[in-house]
């Protein structure tokens, strides 16, 4: 028996996140060059073409979205990324894969803003952006990985629950996390489950695109196999055809949002650390958990009972885990890189239950292990 | 023996609820009859083409065919069709566009589909006029008209789409008008086989709004217009720029040859990929 040696390899964020999009399958890539996501973008102009694949730079971020979606129609995973100008820009067509049901990844490496704002440097403020960038009522799965590894995982599964809900996924990343180097072991490459689309199984003739099979996610074929249908932004009829008939819009805007609502058991996605006997929690994602991660253990060694949950989602919100935490804690502490967003949603969720306190920095730095440790120290009780 | 059954009854959804949206007199109508002859007559599988469509009274006519459609956003409509004919190009890929969605909100991806030589046939249903939304100024509104957003007349000069997609790299560039029927469905089927980008301007009637501001009463006084007004390349080669002023220049205006983008791909696919 061979003895497979896995072996350990110092890769960046960025190319991380291409080693899980090529394992995912990615097969199409279209991006405009913005910092701090560049480096994906270079790396995919490599890389494409040796998996058989498409590159293309396209002329902006509108098109970048536009050519991804095409592509994913014609049967292609598909991604694109960009950072927070250009995820402005890539709004109006995560609507319309949204509508229109067109799975597609897409990665944000935030920059802080507003507008240009800090090219280079460190923010999470778009948070909100990707839930309600794109106007109009519509579900949203977006994932915040924090260590490179987590980012390469991540990515992975971005592309596993966009074919699985037919659905824009959008990853959330931070510049540490995008432009840090780690040590990783990447899995072998049948190890992991790789999700495709739900294809029909019946002849065209049958087929009715959006009609509900009961999952809430119809069968979608590529343009090209056989099952002619028409996709349009606008809202439509089982068949695909424009609507304005209250007894199908109504349907369709549910199904969109049931179609993940009904699996938010299984989209609990996070890490918890000391949190069995925590007094004070802290929430956070992204490089703030790491610093946070660090303030708790070093809380710990001096007695206090603190504990940290990490999320890896962050929308759809998991309400049902922090409402948890929320009724477990006397207080909870949400430090992070942007005046408030995610704490709004604890918040929200925490119905007065206990206080919830924010730790905010805006101005491209990190938040420190030791602003989070003195913060909790003030607010240990 | 009467014709019961007219070719266009082949290639209109059957399950789709009609009637269509477009103004009775309308000149979309037209083309979109001219686009299926010309795919009969060539005997294209539906299966293999992809009809695109941007935003405005032209994006609503793939949903009542029966190809593989798709009803884009507004001026997207080209960098769709990139990401699907690069995807498989195996696929004949078509666009239908206004002129205010084509080279006003979509101009940017107008000239860069031109200048990269994908593989896709385009067509501009040009009707001076924005026609959904209620008669305001596209870019190839006469200048000093009224509409509705310009009610002291339009202060800006129109746009020549085909001069555009000739600067930009187009490969084939040709003007049509819906009254000449016959030069409609030559071009159409010249686009369809170019290897390459091409781009055909229709010169359509909207005869509900621009009708009213060039003081065109119906749809046979606007085609009217269109056969009046028309100069065939060949004559118009013949004619000084002041003889041609106002004038609508129809045939053939550009047909060269370029290595297109995705044969360029393809080209590198065969070195690079390691599958």
């Amino acid at each position: 028996m061979r003895k497979v040696v896995k072996k350990q390899v110092l890769l960046q964020g960025n190319e991380a996140c291409v080693e899980g999009a090529l394992m995912a399958g990615c097969r199409f890539y279209a991006g405009y060059p913005i910092t701090p996501a560049t480096e994906i973008m270079e790396i995919m102009a490599e890389k494409m073409p040796e998996t058989g694949g498409v590159f293309i730079q396209m002329e902006d971020e509108i098109a970048s979205l536009g050519a991804v979606i095409g592509a994913s129609l014609a049967g292609m995973k598909s991604m694109t990324a960009t950072s927070g100008p250009g995820f402005s820009l890539m709004q109006e067509h995560i609507g319309f894969a949204g509508m229109a049901e067109v799975p597609c990844v897409i990665v944000d490496v935030m920059r802080a803003g507003p507008s240009t704002g800090l090219p280079t440097q460190l923010s999470q403020g778009d948070v909100m952006q990707a839930r309600w960038g794109t106007h109009g009522d519509h579900p949203i799965i977006v994932l915040a990985p924090s260590s490179v590894y987590e980012f390469f995982e991540l990515t992975v599964q971005a592309f596993n629950l966009s074919e699985r809900y037919r659905t824009p996924v959008i990853l959330l990343v931070d510049e540490v996390v995008a432009h840090m180097r780690e040590g990783v072991i990447l899995p072998a490459k049948n190890s992991l489950e790789i999700e495709e689309r739900p294809h029909p199984t019946v002849p065209p003739e049958w087929y009715i695109p959006y009609a509900d099979p009961g999952t809430g996610v119809p069968p979608m074929p590529a343009f090209g196999d056989g099952y002619r249908y028409h996709v349009t932004g606008l809202y439509h009829d089982v068949r695909g055809y424009p609507t304005v008939r209250t007894d199908e819009v109504e349907p369709l805007i549910h199904r969109l949002f049931t179609k993940i609502s009904k699996d938010f058991d299984r989209l609990q996605w996070f890490d918890a650390f000391e949190t069995e006997d925590a007094r004070v929690t802290v929430i956070a994602y992204g490089c703030v958990a790491r610093a946070a991660h660090r303030a708790v253990r070093q809380a710990r060694e001096k007695g206090l009972k603190v504990g940290l949950i990490k999320l890896k989602i962050l929308w759809p919100f998991m309400r049902r885990t922090i409402s948890g935490i929320l009724a477990n804690s006397q207080k909870v502490l949400v430090p992070e890189l942007n005046v408030g967003q995610i704490s709004r949603e604890v918040k929200r969720v925490n119905e007065s239950r206990c206080e919830v306190v924010t730790l905010n920095k805006v101005d491209g730095t990190p938040i420190k292990p030791a602003e989070i440790l003195q913060k909790l120290g003030e607010i240990y009780s | 023996m009467r014709q019961t059954e007219h070719l266009v009854h082949k290639y209109l959804r059957s399950s789709k609820r009609f009637p269509h949206i477009w103004c009775a007199g309308c000149g979309i109508g037209i083309f979109m009859q001219a686009l299926i002859r010309v795919i009969d007559q060539n005997e294209y599988s539906k299966d293999d083409i992809v009809l695109i469509s941007g935003i405005g009274c032209s994006g609503r006519l793939p949903v009542y065919v029966d190809f593989n459609t798709l009803h884009t956003t507004h001026g997207r409509a080209l960098t769709f069709a990139t990401g699907i004919k690069l995807a498989n190009p195996r696929l004949k890929v078509i666009t239908v566009m206004g002129d205010g969605d084509a080279v006003a909100i979509g101009g940017n991806h107008f000239i860069h589909a031109a200048r990269r030589n994908v593989e896709i046939a385009s067509f501009v249903l040009n009707n001076s006029v924005y026609g959904m939304t209620g008669g305001q100024s596209s870019p190839t509104t006469p200048y000093g008209v009224i509409t509705a957003s310009a009610p002291y007349g339009n202060l800006e000069p129109d746009f020549d789409i085909c001069r555009l997609a000739e600067a930009a790299g187009a490969v084939f560039v040709a003007r049509a008008t819906v009254y000449h029927t016959q030069l409609l469905d030559r071009l159409i089927d010249k686009a369809l086989k170019k290897k390459g980008a091409a781009v055909v301007e229709v010169v359509s009637q909207c005869t509900t709004y621009a009708g009213h501001f060039l003081k065109l009463k119906s749809p046979v006084d606007m085609m009217k217009w269109q056969k009046n007004n028309s100069v065939t390349v060949e004559k118009a080669k013949q004619q000084s720029e002041a003889e041609l002023e106002g004038k609508i220049v129809i045939g053939v205006l550009v047909d060269r040859e370029r290595p297109s983008y995705h044969e360029q791909y393809q080209s590198l696919l065969a070195e690079k990929s390691k599958i």
